[in-house]
């Protein structure tokens, strides 16, 4: 795909919901179209560290929470704006990436994985004893008034969409130039490709922080979206899951493998989670994750390659 | 507010909940400290564990551990079936950290939300005799609730490494860790050998997790609390020490006690995840490493 | 006083207890080709991992055309000119041959553009430009090491160490990539060769040093070599 014909593409996709958002269709749909869209730069982000680095961040939640917490202090200390609370969110995420890299990355990647794991956990008590952001028992997030068409959540709705298309050119831009090539290379052989003038940590450090910037983005505008932030939500361990999944089920080598995911799964769970208990629909993901690492780890876009016989 | 009989319960209590700890990071020693398989469902494990000895507890009054000891070979046989999955499917095609890492999140992932489906997210939690009970030694107080696990956690230290130095297959599975091809002149299969070994961590898991309910309540989320304290027991004990494990274990559980008894419980988390960052970035071999 | 291409001085590295490298010393000129050898276990790799970054070492230090690189990391000594082969061959495996040999091309050798076409001519110095678009797992067994050869020429080496890239190859191959590395050293490249091949190292090298057990135990022609009775008492014990 050319440069110029992807960016014709995304800012058509940016057009397209912003003028859905103004049809005013069912609220539903824009509520559960946000949750979808989401799951879009979740997994995105997940997979320029994981995907094409190689490396497994099963702190997904981490890194989301820090952005939507990040958000709800700006929110009660200065009333930031939205933008300023997802560029925040982003940045404060980005460095905890940055930070957690440069304390395990050079090690096995074992070690940055179980880190990952664990930062989930730690993350998360911290947050449960900081009364300012409400602690264990949550905090209520009051939208201020007069949003853009009408209502918060046609805004929300709209701004994921441009997010969503951010986080998929961030991830486009990165494969196909020399730093794609760079973490194909160290996530085929890091050895070799240290040796081959691969400066691997530094490309690792640049990858963890993208990754983290993209997840703090997308927990940004979570408080707005739910007015109620507890913890336990923000840290749940469903988006580490789903981040992986959705990843897997479409393919992790290239950018429309996470989005291909997301969609499918995120859609499917959304569908589950009214027709069917939300703990099945959970039970499912994790059953469709691990039959997908058995018995197809290419994900689709691996089937279409196999298909087209590549 | 400090006091001497503050401090001393503290770590009274903080080593017999280090050797709690050793008992549930025994399996991940083994397996991640001799095997390198990264096993990080094995605290959704030592849950399953403790779910199973609170079905028998409550339906039929079996004492916990009872149930925990008489569990062992389903959960051995469970590890096996686990680690032939993982084999087949990734360690056979050189494919294993990447892919064995989600498989294994998958089923801890499963096993979590499985149980949250069966038993819904209230606190569970058993009776048994000694539970509730106390022990005065010289002015601090000792609770047997944790006394019993600290016993048995020592005691599974002690029978593991008499079965690795002294037993065929617990050479063999020393062995294997570091020369595959010396394994197989000696005329035994690695990959036989792996199962045993795998089938035995997740044995542990199951006694392991009766011991942890005997403690305190659970829900199904509380192996999250675990893994980071069981890796980072193991990789403070240093990769392949069972008797570096029972150090570290002892170490973290002192720690965290006296984190809790003086700054407050929701800070031992905390502890381990530090300790665990801390060790990988000053020492990653750990104290006895190989 | 002419400055050898690169001067090891005094290399010591240590496994845990275990001594792999004790104070060991080399110099290799510009222009040379220099043979490593000695029984297995003796060493040859772990020096060639400290020269290239691989590994750090715990004493000694390594200096190239005058400049001490002992703590510089591995991918910039790369650029700096020290190319190493593998062993066991390490390519990019889901990339294609020329793929593989772009990564070099770019990022120790600083091109800028596609480098495509330069990669290709590459391949065809080695004989493998028929197999550019193919994966490396469909490659043969000297296919393979040639790959490693082509990506490591790829990085534009001043110093090129090969790590046995003859093990297990017929003596018709083995002449074949002889021809190859000869072919090179005639460019310009020095040549570190790691080999287990005698008939090899004997053909190639202007100079040989023989470890042991973490030693230099005898340096000179391959001829003195072979008439040296501490190697051959390396080789075959007492």
């Amino acid at each position: 795909m050319r440069t110029g014909g992807g960016l014709l593409a995304g800012l058509a996709v940016i057009v397209g919901g912003i003028l859905l958002a103004s049809l005013g269709v069912n609220q539903y749909l824009y509520f559960a179209g946000y949750v979808v869209l989401q799951y879009v730069v979740v997994a995105t982000a997940w997979n320029i560290l994981g995907g094409y680095a190689g490396y497994v961040n099963f702190g997904t939640s981490a890194f989301f929470a820090l952005g939507a917490y990040t958000a709800i202090f700006l929110i009660e200390a200065v009333q930031a704006p939205l933008p300023v609370l997802i560029l925040a969110g982003g940045l404060v995420s980005g460095l905890l990436g940055l930070g957690i890299g440069y304390l395990t990355l050079r090690l096995k990647g074992v070690f940055f994985s179980i880190a990952t794991l664990a930062l989930s956990v730690v993350l998360q008590t911290l947050i449960m004893n900081w009364d300012y952001v409400g602690g264990a028992k949550g905090v209520t997030v009051i939208r201020p008034g007069g949003p853009l068409f009408g209502n918060w959540v046609t805004l929300l709705f709209t701004v994921m969409v441009g997010l969503a298309v951010a986080a998929v050119t961030v991830a486009w831009l990165i494969e196909r130039s020399w730093v794609g090539r760079g973490l194909t290379a160290l996530r085929d052989s890091e050895e070799a490709a240290e040796c081959m003038g691969v400066p691997t940590l530094r490309l690792k450090l640049l990858a963890t922080t993208i990754s983290g910037f993209l997840l703090g983005v997308a927990g940004a505008p979570f408080p707005y979206y739910v007015t109620y932030v507890e913890p336990s939500s923000a840290f749940n361990l469903d988006y580490a899951v789903n981040a992986l999944a959705m990843s897997m089920i479409g393919g992790t080598t290239t950018w429309i493998g996470p989005v291909i995911g997301a969609v499918l799964l995120g859609t499917a769970q959304q569908v589950a989670t009214v027709t069917i208990s939300s703990e099945l629909n959970l039970l499912i993901v994790g059953v469709v994750l691990v039959a997908f690492v058995v018995l197809a780890p290419e994900g689709i876009m691996g089937l279409v390659r196999r298909a087209r016989g590549r | 507010m400090f006091s001497w009989d503050l401090l001393a319960n503290a770590v009274v209590a903080g080593v017999l909940l280090g050797g709690f700890y050793a008992a549930v990071s025994l399996g991940v020693s083994l397996t991640f400290g001799l095997l390198d398989v990264v096993n990080i469902a094995h605290p959704a494990f030592v849950i399953l564990g403790s779910y199973a000895a609170y079905a028998m507890n409550s339906s039929f009054g079996l004492d916990p551990i009872l149930t925990g000891v008489l569990l062992t070979p389903l959960f051995y046989v469970l590890g096996a079936a686990v680690y032939q999955m993982y084999y087949g499917s990734f360690e056979r095609r050189g494919e294993e950290s990447l892919r064995g890492l989600v498989f294994f999140f998958g089923v801890l992932f499963i096993i979590e939300v499985s149980l949250s489906l069966t038993y819904g997210v209230d606190y569970r939690l058993v009776e048994a005799p000694y539970i509730g009970k106390s022990i005065n030694l010289g002015g601090v107080g000792i609770a047997v609730r944790l006394l019993v696990p600290f016993a048995v956690g020592l005691a599974m230290t002690l029978a593991l490494h008499l079965f690795l130095s002294r037993t065929f297959y617990g050479r063999a599975i020393k062995a294997v860790a570091q020369d595959r091809l010396a394994l197989r002149l000696m005329g035994a299969n690695p990959v036989q050998i792996k199962t045993i070994a795998f089938g035995i961590g997740i044995a542990a898991a199951s006694l392991s997790g009766a011991l942890l309910v005997t403690i305190a309540p659970v829900v199904p989320s509380t192996d999250r609390d675990y893994i980071g304290r069981v890796f980072a027991i193991t990789v403070l004990g240093g990769l392949g020490s069972i008797g570096g494990t029972l150090v570290a274990a002892i170490i973290l559980g002192v720690a965290e006690s006296l984190m809790a008894t003086f700054f407050g419980p929701s800070w031992s988390l905390a502890v381990s995840f530090g300790i665990l960052l801390l060790v990988l970035a000053v020492r990653p071999t750990g104290l006895f490493g190989r | 006083m002419v400055r050898g291409l690169l001067e090891v001085e005094g290399l010591t590295k240590r496994f845990g207890g275990f001594t792999a490298l004790n104070g060991v010393s080399l110099d290799v000129k510009s222009g040379e080709r220099f043979g490593l050898i000695g029984p297995n276990g003796s060493g040859k790799t772990t020096l060639i991992n400290c020269v290239s970054g691989a590994l750090s070492s715990d004493g000694g230090r390594i200096r190239f055309e005058g400049r001490d690189i002992t703590a510089i990391p591995a991918h910039r000594r790369t650029r700096l000119g020290v190319v190493r082969t593998f062993q066991i061959p390490r390519p990019f495996a889901s990339m294609t041959v020329l793929e593989n040999l772009v990564i070099p091309l770019e990022y120790a050798a600083g091109a800028r553009d596609d480098g495509a076409a330069e990669a290709m001519e590459i391949l065809r110095t080695i004989g493998l430009e028929s197999k550019a678009h193919t994966r490396p797992a469909e490659l043969t067994q000297i296919e393979m090491r040639k790959l490693e050869l082509a990506r490591a020429l790829a990085a534009k080496p001043k110093l090129l160490i090969s790590d046995e890239a003859m093990a297990g190859l017929s003596s018709g191959e083995v002449d074949h990539m002889l021809t190859i590395l000869f072919r090179l050293n005639e460019r310009g490249i020095t040549i570190i060769m790691i080999e287990h091949i005698m008939r090899a190292v004997m053909l190639f090298s202007e100079r040989v040093v023989v470890l042991d057990a973490g030693e230099r135990i005898a340096e000179g022609t391959p001829d003195a070599i072979v008439r040296d009775p501490a190697v051959e008492k390396a080789y075959l014990g007492d």
